[in-house]
Order: C-alpha cells, then structure tokens, then sequence
C-alpha cells in the first residue's frame, strides 16, 4: 500500500488509456487508430515502426484468417464429412469436411491473439501520451537505446518474464482454456474429427455428470467418493505413521538413529515409478509375496492372495503400498519440526503421570497438527491428483461395468478416469468437465490453506 | 530401591522392544529394494519364477539389456532421457529463476495477480490439458521423429512445473533488500543485482532446483507417454520399462526389467542425495546471520 501512496505523490498526471484519449494531443489520439504514430512524430522512430508493423501484421492476418477462424469458433465447423465417387480412379474417397477440434483450438488462439494485440494497443496509446507529455514539459523523451537500457533496470521484469509467461500461456494456460471449452462441446466418441462435427451443448455434460441415473453420473459420485477417501486414507495414515516412526526413532533410548533413518529414506531415492512398477508384480497372483507365502505354507500350494483382483483387496493395497511409499517422506519433513516441540510441555505431563500414547494424542499431535496443517492439505490435494501411484499400480482396475460401460473402475480416481476418457475412450467433453470437478476439488481444500498461513499474508514481513 | 529396579528393567524391556519392532520395519522397507537387486541377477527365464530364491546367478540380464537392443533399446532410452533432462534441467533452471527474482525483488502492477494466477493454474490436474497440448505440438509440427524429444523439452520446462517457483521465491525473500540497495548506491542496475547478488547468493537453492528438473523426466510417466506414443525408438526410460511389464512383453523381459531398474535407481539414487543435502542448506536462508 504504501509503495502505492508514493507513486501517486511523484506522478502528477495518471498515464493510462483514459487519460490519453481525453487530454492527448491530436496525434496521441491518432495513434488508437494508426499505432505508433504518437511515437514516430515525436522522434521514437524504432518503437513507433515496431507498433505499426504490429499493427498491419494483425490487420493482414484477421482478414485474411481471423475472421473465419472466429466463425468458426462460434459454428464449430458446418461441412461435414462426405464420401464420394472418384471418376477417374474409380475409387470411393473422402473429401474433407471442417475440422472442429482445429476449429476450437485455432479460435482460441485468435482470441488470445487479439488479447494481445489489444494489450499492444494500450501500451501503444500510454506510451504516445508518455513521450507527449515529456515534450510538453521540455524533458528528453526516451530513445529506443534509453528503452533497452530500461530492460535492464527499472523494466528488468519484462525482460526477464517474457519467455516464461509466453512458455506458461502456450503449454498450460492456453491448453486449459481449450480443454475448459471443450467441456460444453459433445466431442465424445460418437463425434469424432476428422469424420463428424461436434458442436455446442451448453451445460448439457455438467447435468449429465450430475444425475445420478446416468451411467456416467453412477460412475462419477461412485468414483468422487473413493477419491476422497483414497485421500483421506493416503494423508492422514502416511502423516501420522511417519510421525510415530519419527518420535520412535528420534526417543532419547533409541540407539543408531542415524542408521535407521538411512534404512527408511533409502527407498525414496528409487524413482517412484520403478518402486510402484515393482510394487505392482510383487503383489500379483504368481508374484513373490504369493509365491513366498506358498512356500512358507501360509496358503495353499496353488491359491493366491487377490492383491489387485478384490475390490476391497485393490484397495488397501493401494493405500498400504502407498503407506510404503510415503511413510519416508513424512519422516523426512516433520523430523525437525518434532524436535521443536518445547520439552517442557512433555517434562510436565510426565510428572503429571501421562504415559506414551496420552502424550501423543494430547501434546505431539495437536502441536503438529497446528504447526503443519498448510502441509497436510498441500498433501490432501496431492493425493486426489495422486496419478502415478493408482494408474501404475492398479490402472484403475478391477473394472466396473457400471461406471459408463467399464470406463472408470473400483480403484480410479478423477484423474486416472479423466486421462482414460481422453487417451482410451476419445470422450474429451467428459473428461473435461471431470478436470474442472477435480479442480474445483482442489481449490476448495486449497484456499482453506493458502488464504490462512502467515506466509501468504504476510508475504513481505521476512524482508 | 526394588522399585527403582523395576523400573529400570522394564524400561530395558521395551527399549528391546522398540529396537525389534524398528528392526523389522526396516526391513519391510529394505525387503523390495534387496529384493529388487536379486531378481536384477536371477538366472530363470520367464516372468513369476515360481520359487521366491533364485535357483540360479547370472549377468545375463544387464548383458542383455544393453546388447538385445532391437525392439527394446535400453541404452538409447537412456540417451534420449539423460538429453530431455540435461536441456530441460537448463531452461527450467533458467525461467524459475527470472520469475523467482521478479516475484521477489520488483514490485510491479501484475505482481499479486501473476502470483495468484500461478496458485490457481497449479490447481488444475497438471494433465488436464495434455490432449490440447498434444494437437499444438502437432500443429506446430513438433510430433515427427526425433522432434518428439524437444516437444518433451518444451512441454517439460514450459509446463506446470515452473508454476512451482515459490520455495526459490521463498529463499530470495532471505536476502535482505539491505544489500540490494547498497548495490543500487553504487550505481548497479537491477540486472547487476540479479546477476551479481541475488544469483551468486543463492547457490545451494540454485543448485537443488537444477537437481529437481534434471530429475523430472526421468521419473515422468503419463506426459512422455502422450506425447511419444508407440515409437519404440523415441521412448524415455519410464515409458520403456512400463513396457517391459506389459502382458505380451513380460515373459521375455521380466528380469531384465529388474536390470534397467537397478541401472536407472544408481544416478537418481546419487542425485537423490546430493539434493537433500542442498534442500537442508537451502532451506537454512542465504545469508546466515
């Protein structure tokens, strides 16, 4: 705020678009329609050229392609596909109808593009009015070195976060918006490009989820649900086993700590997928554990334990192998926060006649608990978009017909099932709206977070 | 006195205890690992041998992995990976630092919301969009041949991960602006201090980050396999070992498989370590008091 006070002190007049329209000269107002012009009258040749020639670039392109791709946008394409008899090789061929999917995609980035043309523009109209206002008071108006000179200094910021954000809006943001779209298209298996149209459906998709007599709304509050207990489970199981082993490890009587901390933590350097993968043929019906408990006559020479075959087998699997898996991180992270805990707290209960466990429950959980809790719903959000160790482990089976005929299975999450609606089954509207569930899904646990820890609030207090 | 005895040898009794019940845990952890390196030397053919002991030794298995190179060719997997990651690990690198200094060190009108926007896009599930991804690439005609591998590069380093700049941010914040702008006395300009302050301050967190984005593609499953598809040739280490165990491949590739596991876990076993030991110094704050 009150970076924000001083700036308005020192700068009398407000340079934004407003202002320039209202108060510019004749040619700072000539600029919103020839751009650059502002700038090349008063002597910044360079920058005005490079707007102007922004300007014809965007000007050639809308009319040559925009304006269709626009259309296109809004209709998704009208020429179906069509087959039809070739004379001369006396073949039947496909002539190419509009393409939807192209359609969409190169709509949105003709918006994006014009977004960024009309950021041009204001940026063109502050920056005429600027240099007019710099004449007027007799100071220097900037030349184009002043300007490169300027990225390096007081602009560094352009500089440096161009290619970043260009990289973040061409692979994420751009992508999301596609797919965000795409969630109000029937793009599913029956309408599929090049060989049909899809077309605009409004929320069509989202009641579709949503009632439960649907197939696909069965398999979305069936599937919702296990998410969230698989999230539940992987959090808190993880959080306070690792705990445990930490304060277990950590006892003042304990003796090799350092050693038994290495035995734990060697399994997180193994690439996650590599453990999950062996992970997945250790607890298959002829894998090791099966044949190992065969052997040792714990089961029947030729019966097996169903580890990934029974629902509910598949399940704990998951979330034991997960426990395996995470037990290490968990130890990594609170280990130091542990033995922050003030010793007194533990000096007084002892005396008071309380033992291990009521310790624990009473003193080093709530004391965690409110140390760490931005942690545990960072790892709460994690685990419903927890991919890897699902589609490795399981790949969501064992199948279920009656989630949307055997697309999602007992052990999927939103996710696992969203990445097989789209890769498998080609149905991108549903599995598009799945995305935005799970996002929703996510926002909601993280906001709980982020807007209450110290650090997103008092961003600037360390400095 | 009797009492005190008491207590003293219950004390040893569940101490002994404590030692067994970590002992054995241990060795739950440690079982797959050992058990992982054994099945890497195991002499059987076929996949689900049906003994839990090898009944024979062999180094068949690494032989094969690097010679058998016609349809599995693991030591090109391993190129094309170790490539992705070097390249990957630079502009990764590169752009999480430039936003961390800006996020930190300038204070600019698209600030708060740039952040903001960052937190909300991390929300999104980080494939949601890989479909979309998967035709701009192909539109750019980044999808032929050996172009794959920079689609990777640029899907990896432009993708969400640099959404995760903030424990950077976070050691920047550290430096105390005191320094900063005595530089800024002495007539520096901002890319003088982000170049000659902030950077060479920053090393231990520096160089954790690059250790991390070297990591990624080697343990990166679902985009690699969106994006390379079925070329056998194009395939990074965990598509190709996904591949192995897959049902028309496992009979002849399952303990080879184990091999490739061992080969892969030694580097990123080292990395691993490395990295820890800088997280901790990154995490102590750059300039130490």
């Amino acid at each position: 705020m009150e970076l924000f006070k001083k700036n308005k002190v020192s700068v009398t007049t407000p340079i934004n678009v407003r202002e320039a329209l209202k108060k510019g000269d004749l040619f700072t107002r000539l600029s919103a329609v020839v751009m650059g012009l502002g700038n090349i009258v008063r002597g910044q040749i360079i920058k005005g050229l490079i707007y102007l020639v922004a300007e014809i670039y965007f000007i050639i392109f809308m009319i040559t392609k925009g304006i269709t791709c626009l259309n296109n946008l809004v209709s998704l394409g009208t020429k179906t596909a069509t087959k039809y008899f070739d004379e001369t090789s006396q073949m039947y061929r496909m002539q190419l109808g509009d393409n939807s999917m192209l359609c969409l995609l190169y709509g949105v980035m003709t918006i994006f593009l014009i977004i960024g043309f009309f950021l041009a523009w204001r940026g063109n109209l502050k920056s005429s009015y600027a240099a007019q206002l710099k004449r007027e008071a007799g100071k220097h108006v900037q030349s184009f070195k002043d300007d490169l000179e300027d990225l390096l200094n007081g602009q560094v910021h352009r500089l440096l976060l161009f290619l970043p954000i260009t990289c973040i809006l061409a692979f994420t943001v751009m992508p999301l918006i596609f797919m965000i779209l795409m969630a109000f298209t029937n793009y599913d298996r029956d309408h599929q490009v090049p060989a049909n149209l899809f077309d605009w459906v409004g929320l069509k998709n989202f009641s579709e989820i949503f009632s439960s007599s649907s197939g696909l709304g069965t398999a979305f509050w069936h599937v919702l649900g296990w998410t969230l207990v698989w999230a539940f489970f992987a959090t808190f199981l993880n959080y306070i086993c690792g705990m445990i082993l930490g304060i277990v490890i950590n006892r003042n009587d304990t003796k090799w700590k350092g050693m038994w901390r290495f035995f734990f933590v060697l399994s997180i350097a193994i690439p996650q997928f590599v453990s999950l993968l062996v992970m997945r043929t250790l607890l298959q019906p002829d894998g090791a554990i099966n044949v190992l408990l065969r052997s040792m006559g714990v089961i029947g020479k030729s019966s097996s334990l169903p580890f990934w075959t029974n629902v509910t087998w598949a399940r704990v699997s998951i979330v034991v192998v997960n426990l395996w898996i995470g037990v290490p991180y968990t130890l990594l992270q609170v280990t130091g926060i542990l033995k922050n805990i003030p010793a007194d707290l533990y000096e007084a209960a002892r005396l008071d006649g309380a033992g291990p466990v009521r310790i624990f429950f009473s003193i080093t959980l709530p004391y965690m608990l409110f140390v760490t809790a931005p942690y545990l719903i960072t790892q709460f959000i994690g685990n419903i978009n927890n991919f890897n160790v699902i589609y490795l482990l399981t790949a969501g089976t064992p199948a279920c017909l009656e989630y949307f005929n055997g697309t999602a299975g007992k052990t999927d999450l939103l996710v696992t099932w969203l990445y097989k609606l789209t890769v498998d089954f080609s149905d991108y509207n549903y599995g598009a709206v799945i995305g935005i569930m799970t996002f929703i899904l996510s926002a909601f646990f993280a906001l709980l977070t982020y807007h209450r820890t110290s650090a997103y609030k008092n961003e600037e207090g360390f400095q | 006195m009797a009492k005190t005895k008491q207590v003293i040898t219950k004390r040893k009794v569940s101490n002994v205890i404590v030692h067994i019940i970590l002992a054995i845990l241990s060795l739950i952890w440690i079982a797959p690992i050992l058990w992982i390196i054994m099945t890497s030397f195991r002499g059987e053919k076929g996949a689900y041998p049906a003994k839990f002991l090898p009944s024979e030794w062999t180094l068949n298995n690494y032989h094969k992995l690097f010679t058998d190179t016609d349809v599995f060719n693991f030591p090109r997997w391993f190129g094309n990976t170790f490539i992705v990651a070097i390249f990957t690990c630079i502009l990764t690198t590169i752009f999480i630092i430039c936003i961390s200094f800006c996020m930190s060190r300038m204070r600019f009108k698209m600030r708060k919301p740039y952040l903001n926007i960052a937190l909300i896009l991390g929300m999104f599930p980080g494939f949601m969009a890989i479909m979309a991804v998967y035709y701009i690439l192909k539109g750019l005609g980044l999808l032929d041949g050996g172009l794959k591998l920079v689609a990777l590069i640029l899907v990896y380093s432009g993708g969400s991960g640099i959404l995760n700049f903030y424990v950077v941010k976070g050691f920047f914040d550290t430096i105390p602006k005191t320094i900063d702008e005595a530089a800024y006395v002495d007539g520096a300009r901002k890319w003088d201090v982000f170049t000659k302050i902030t950077i060479p301050l920053s090393r231990p967190i520096i160089i954790y980050t690059i250790l991390t984005s070297f990591m990624a593609p080697w343990v990166d499953f679902i985009l690699s396999k969106v994006i390379i598809g079925a070329d056998a040739k194009y395939y990074t280490v965990a598509i190709g070992m996904w591949n192995m165990l897959e049902k028309e491949n496992v009979y002849q590739w399952y303990t080879t498989f184990f091999a490739a596991a061992v080969v892969v876990s030694i580097p990123i076993a080292a990395i691993f370590l490395v990295m820890q030991r800088f997280y901790t110094d990154g995490m102590a704050g750059a300039v130490k008091g």
